[in-house]
C-alpha cells in the first residue's frame, strides 16, 4: 500500500497540477469528497430556518466540499495551501471566495464572523512538520485559537480528519480542546477499515449537559445502509470536555535507592551472619537503562 | 473576490494589532449578477463592518452607498439592492491588499488573494 500523502510531500508540493486535475476526473474522488462534505455539513447542524450562513471551508482544495454548501445555499469561504487546486476551483466556477493561505499561520478572520466551518480530509496535515520552521503543535495552536476566534458564539466547526495513529489523534483533539473548544469525535462505520470516517465536532459555547450536542456516528442498528456493517455494529462517540489528564508516572521512591542504603543493608546482612559479598567500587554503581 | 470577504479578512502579521480593514489596490474588478436574498442580507448585517464595506466598494468604483446605515435601511428595498451589489456583486480579480499598519501587500491574482506570510511573519 503507498504511504499516507502526509508522508510523502507538503501539501503544497503533494497537490500539484497532476494531483488537482484528480479531483476534476476522478469520479471515484468527487463522490468520496461529495458524501464527507454532505455529512459535515449534515453534523454541523445549521439552524432550518432558510437562512444562508457564511461558512468556512478550510483546506477546500478543488472546491468539490464548497459546491455541497453553495448546493445548500450558503455563501462560504475557502482556504487551501495549494495554488493547483485552487486553480482549479477556480476552473469550476465555484460560488465561494478562495484564499491561499496556510491554516497553521493562522486563519486571517475578524473574530465573530463565521457562522460555521467544515473541513475535509485536511487537518492532519498540520500533525507534520514539513518545514524545519514548523512546530506542529504551535501550527496546530495558532490554527485552532484562529478559528475559535473568528466562529460566532453558537457555531460549530466540524472538520473530517485522518490522522495517522493514536498520538495524531490526540494531538489534535488536545490542541482544539486547549483552544477553547468544547465537542466530541463522531465515527462513522468505525469497525470496517475502509469506510471508517471521523468527524471532530467542535462547539464554541459551554459544553451542553447532555451528549446530545455530539450526534452518533453511523454503524449502529438502521442508522446506516451500508452493507460491510453488521448488526450489533456500536457507535462511537467520544466526548472531550475536559482536558486530558496526564497518566501519573510511577512514582520512584527515593528511601530505597542510593549507595548508602545498599552498603547499609549489606552491614546489617552482615551482623546477621550471613554471607554478604565485599563492598567494592562496583556496589551501587549506575547500571545501563536495561538492568 | 468578493467584499463580503475582504469584510472579514484582517492581516495576522506577527506584531500587527491593527491590521483591519485591508487596503485595496485594484487593477481589474469584474461586476457578476448574483440573485438577491435579503434574508442573507439582513443576517449578515450586523457582522459587518459597514464603514468598510462601503470604503472599499469605492475603491472598486461603487459610490452609492450611503455613509452609514442602520438596520431600518434593510427593509428598504433599494438599499438592499445596492448593498447586495456591493456586498456580493463586485469583485476583485487582479489587485492587491495592503496591511494599514505593516503596509504589506497581499497580492490578489484571478480572484484569489495570497495570504501567506513569510516564515518572519508568523
Amino acid at each position: 500500500m503507498s504511504a499516507r500523502p502526509e508522508l510523502r510531500a507538503p501539501p503544497e508540493i503533494f497537490y500539484d497540477e497532476g494531483e488537482a486535475r484528480k479531483y476534476t476526473s476522478s469520479s471515484r474522488i468527487i463522490e468520496i469528497q461529495a458524501k464527507l462534505s454532505d455529512r459535515a455539513l449534515e453534523l454541523l447542524a445549521l439552524p432550518d430556518d432558510g437562512i444562508p450562513r457564511l461558512l468556512l471551508d478550510i483546506g477546500c482544495g478543488s472546491g468539490l466540499s464548497g459546491e455541497t454548501l453553495s448546493e445548500s445555499g450558503h455563501h462560504w469561504i475557502g482556504l487551501d495551501i495549494s495554488q493547483a487546486m485552487l486553480n482549479v476551483a477556480v476552473e469550476r466556477e465555484v460560488e465561494g471566495d478562495l484564499l491561499l493561505g496556510d491554516m497553521g499561520q493562522g486563519l486571517a478572520l475578524r473574530p465573530g464572523v463565521i457562522d460555521g466551518a467544515i473541513s475535509i480530509s485536511a487537518v492532519q496535515w498540520l500533525c507534520n512538520a514539513d518545514k524545519s520552521s514548523h512546530n506542529p503543535r504551535l501550527r496546530l495552536k495558532a490554527f485552532f485559537g484562529s478559528l475559535y476566534r473568528c466562529l460566532s458564539r453558537d457555531a460549530k466547526a466540524v472538520l473530517q480528519v485522518y490522522p495517522e495513529n493514536l498520538d495524531q489523534r490526540q494531538l489534535i483533539l488536545t490542541s482544539a480542546m486547549r483552544a477553547g473548544f468544547a465537542g466530541g469525535v463522531v465515527v462513522d462505520y468505525p469497525h470496517s477499515s475502509k469506510s471508517r470516517k471521523e468527524y471532530l465536532v467542535l462547539t464554541c459555547g459551554p459544553p451542553s449537559l447532555s451528549a446530545s450536542s455530539v450526534p452518533n456516528g453511523i454503524g449502529e442498528d438502521g442508522g446506516s445502509s451500508d452493507e460491510d456493517v453488521s448488526d450489533d455494529e456500536e457507535t462511537q462517540v467520544i466526548s472531550a470536555g475536559d482536558r486530558q489528564r496526564p497518566r501519573k508516572r510511577q512514582k520512584l521512591n527515593w528511601k530505597v535507592r542510593g549507595r548508602e542504603w545498599i552498603l547499609n543493608k549489606k552491614e546489617q546482612m552482615r551482623r546477621k551472619g550471613n554471607v554478604v559479598p565485599a563492598d567494592t567500587k562496583y556496589t551501587g554503581r549506575k547500571r545501563k537503562a536495561r538492568f | 473576490m468578493k467584499l463580503l470577504t475582504h469584510n472579514m479578512l484582517s492581516s495576522n502579521i506577527k506584531g500587527v494589532t491593527a491590521g483591519y480593514p485591508l487596503l485595496i489596490e485594484p487593477q481589474i474588478t469584474t461586476t457578476t449578477e448574483v440573485p438577491i436574498n435579503p434574508n442573507f442580507l439582513r443576517h449578515i448585517f450586523p457582522k459587518l463592518d459597514y464603514s468598510a464595506l462601503v470604503a472599499a466598494a469605492k475603491t472598486l468604483g461603487f459610490s452609492d452607498l450611503p455613509e452609514t446605515a442602520g438596520v431600518s435601511d434593510l427593509e428598504d428595498e433599494g438599499f438592499l439592492k445596492r448593498f447586495h451589489h456591493a456586498l456580493l456583486e463586485l469583485k476583485l480579480e487582479e489587485g492587491a491588499l495592503v496591511c494599514p499598519e505593516s503596509g504589506r501587500r497581499f497580492m490578489v491574482s484571478k480572484g484569489i488573494p495570497n495570504m501567506l506570510l513569510h516564515e518572519d511573519e508568523v
